[in-house]
């Protein structure tokens, strides 16, 4: 789960993260209003979407009065910023953040991820900033620093001294970085962050190492102990269906193609879709109903996969272990009658309570197309899509 | 002979009293597992399906011998869980259950270094030797005894190419799923050693899929030290980059973790790879051939 770069800073604050005064403003009279009351010089005004990029995209505008604030804010909300991780449909801005303007000397990397190979966290960190850090990994990996964090101490205060020095801070403002690195690592520890980037860290004129920017991404599977990060999540920024499906536990993700897809497991969903497109079709989604998936769960799938207007077939791929047949089997017959289908439907069951489930299909009275195998069915959903 | 598991291997059910877990100790138990205790804190005394049940997995051992345990907690439990069977020094711990925080693997994993115990999954099927001992999720029927490993990291992915495999009557050693998180304990590595050594497997399966680069790993280990043959298929040709397939580890990101790079990797190490999964069997088949191995691997 993302959050915006306001809400990132919010976090950084309780950990006592330096980051500079600013505030969310959702029109331009808000926008003014925090303005004046920052009273800085020089105001930001960021636009807020979850994606990178903003800058380069003409998201981020320094205004040097209050009229400024106003035109930039007028000119910012509803527009539709496209940035290198968005897509080319883009991202329309329906949040600002007002930030005091920092006096900025030099800018740096930081960042926390899981590293897989090691099974640990790992802080980076890279004089580097400001720019795409992928670019930098791929030019100059030797400009970028690594310190791997034993889960039993956390981050120890001469690593995040090492850090510090091999970015090159100046030496007087050392001990200040190393204590918001590790202030960085407790927010990302206690919040189950997935990913923490500050891009740019910068050191300012006055001797301050301040986060000029935020970005948090938040282990879903942790999402249940932590209620204050679950009420950040801003759907304006999600796929209404993947929303949708989120509320069901059910692994959903859109894609552009018009065959919807229905399988238990994210690898078989995965290769289902690869198997669509070796025979030629497209697939319209990314969809696991999961292991303990009910009846229930199954027709709400089957609801959203055809709530995709560009939906022409489905095709629904089950090899049950957890998942047992004849529960899927239920679930289709329900939600076949309750929507009406009127889309082509080829079904593949295999698996834990197979004949059972290819039972209840036969006697349902529906039309649904039996496949022997997934390439069979496969080939079957593109032919009858066409 | 197989890798891990075995007829003699008695099994430990941890979080038994659960509706998912009583399901599974049934399937089982009808398979012909030698399950011989449950754990359920509190539940210390009681019996489901004629197994005893006990409160601390400690207490299980010391009553029955158990030296495998599958574990069916739920996943906020799930990481104390593994804990509580590394340290009562069994053999393996074998846990299926999924949406386990990763922060909470992290922390297991490094409790586990030097410990005897080895961890497979979390977020997996389980391991099956067929026609001897099934432990997890698999539906039991598909499988078949015989000479061909399977390792994968998805679990319906491995029961596509275990029903294929079975139906060209090509039997299994062991199958072992390792699991789609990001963080596990089991690797490719380690399960390729083990049907490498083992007398008993003759070629391998290997089914990976995007994220991470366990599969190019685990190529260039095949490439170093592999005897047998290995063909292998990976998940997510298709899969656009920057977005979560379903497993918390199948994502593509920073420009790592690309099928492409995975199917480059493992040709080079002279792994052959199906172009989809409906022809994982096919493809073993034709390379146990090459390698005069068809009769050999072929049940009779």
């Amino acid at each position: 789960m993302n959050i915006h770069e306001y809400q990132g800073k919010q976090i950084l604050r309780q950990y006592g993260v330096a980051v500079p005064e600013g505030h969310v403003a959702f029109s331009p009279e808000e926008a003014v209003k925090v303005a004046k009351e920052l009273g800085s010089e020089v105001t930001v005004v960021k636009a807020q979407i979850h994606a990178g990029g903003r800058g380069k995209a003409g998201g981020v505008k320094i205004a040097k009065n209050l009229d400024d604030v106003r035109a930039y804010a007028k000119e910012l909300l509803g527009k539709v910023l496209v940035t290198h991780q968005t897509g080319p449909e883009g991202k329309e801005v329906k949040r600002l953040y007002i930030e005091a303007g920092s006096d900025i000397q030099k800018e740096y990397y930081l960042g926390l991820v899981l590293d897989r190979e090691t099974s640990r966290v790992t802080l980076m960190g890279s004089e580097e900033g400001g720019m795409d850090i992928e670019e930098v990994a791929a030019n100059t990996p030797e400009k970028i620093f690594y310190e791997e964090i034993d889960p039993v101490v956390g981050l120890t205060g001469f690593q995040a001294r090492r850090m510090a020095f091999n970015m090159n801070i100046p030496p007087k403002l050392v001990n200040k970085a190393a204590k918001l690195m590790l202030g960085l690592y407790q927010a990302y520890l206690e919040k189950d962050a997935s990913i923490v980037e500050i891009n740019p860290l910068v050191v300012t004129g006055d001797g301050q190492v301040v986060a000029l920017d935020a970005k948090f991404n938040f282990d879903e599977n942790s999402l249940y102990r932590h209620g204050d990060i679950v009420d950040m999540r801003d759907y304006d920024e999600e796929d209404p269906k993947e929303i949708e499906a989120s509320k069901y536990d059910l692994s959903y993700i859109s894609l552009d193609g018009n065959i919807g897809c229905m399988v238990n497991g994210a690898g078989l969903a995965m290769a289902t879709m690869d198997t669509i497109n070796y025979y030629g079709g497209s697939p319209a989604n990314f969809l696991d109903v999961g292991g303990g998936a009910t009846a229930e769960k199954v027709t709400e799938a089957f609801k959203i996969i055809l709530s995709d207007k560009n939906v022409k077939g489905i095709f629904v791929n089950i090899f049950g272990g957890i998942m047992k047949c004849d529960v899927i089997a239920e679930g289709v017959i329900t939600a076949a009658k309750e929507v009406s289908l009127e889309v082509p439907l080829v079904v593949r069951l295999e698996g834990t309570n197979v004949e059972q489930g290819k039972k209840m299909l036969n006697e349902s009275g529906l039309n649904i197309i039996a496949a022997g195998s997934m390439a069979d069915g496969a080939q079957k959903i593109v032919e009858l899509v066409g | 002979m197989s890798v891990y598991i075995n007829k003699d291997t008695k099994v430990l059910v941890q979080g038994i009293t659960g509706s998912t877990a009583l399901f599974h100790t049934k399937q089982m138990l009808e398979y012909g597992t030698k399950i011989v205790a449950g754990v359920t804190p509190g539940k210390g005394g009681t019996e489901v399906e004629g197994v005893p049940v006990f409160n601390t997995v400690e207490d299980a051992v010391k009553e029955t011998g158990a030296n495998v345990s599958v574990i069916y907690v739920p996943a906020a439990f799930a990481a104390d869980a593994i804990l509580e069977a590394v340290d009562a020094e069994l053999d393996m711990a074998i846990c299926i259950t999924e949406h386990i925080p990763v922060l909470d693997m992290v922390k297991v994993k490094r409790y586990m270094e030097g410990k005897k115990t080895r961890l497979v999954g979390p977020n997996c099927p389980g391991v099956i030797t067929p026609e001897e001992c099934k432990i997890g999720i698999m539906p039991g029927y598909i499988h078949k005894k015989g000479h061909v490993g399977v390792v994968s990291r998805s679990g319906t992915l491995t029961y596509e190419a275990v029903h294929q495999l079975s139906q060209e009557g090509i039997g299994q050693s062991t199958a072992v799923g390792i699991g789609g998180d990001p963080v596990n304990g089991t690797n490719f590595i380690d399960v390729l050693k083990a049907f490498n050594e083992d007398e008993d497997t003759y070629a391998v399966v290997m089914i990976g899929e995007i994220g991470g680069t366990a599969e190019e790993d685990a190529a260039e280990w095949i490439k170093a030290n592999m005897k047998k043959p290995v063909v292998g298929f990976i998940g997510g040709q298709t899969a656009p980059p920057g977005k979560r397939m379903g497993h918390a580890g199948a994502i593509i990101s920073g420009g790592k973790g690309t099928a492409a790079d995975k199917i480059q990797a493992m040709n080079a190490a002279g792994i052959e790879v199906a172009d989809t999964p409906s022809v994982i069997g096919e493809t073993l088949i034709k390379v146990v051939k090459e390698k005069g191995l068809y009769e050999k691997v072929k049940t009779h």
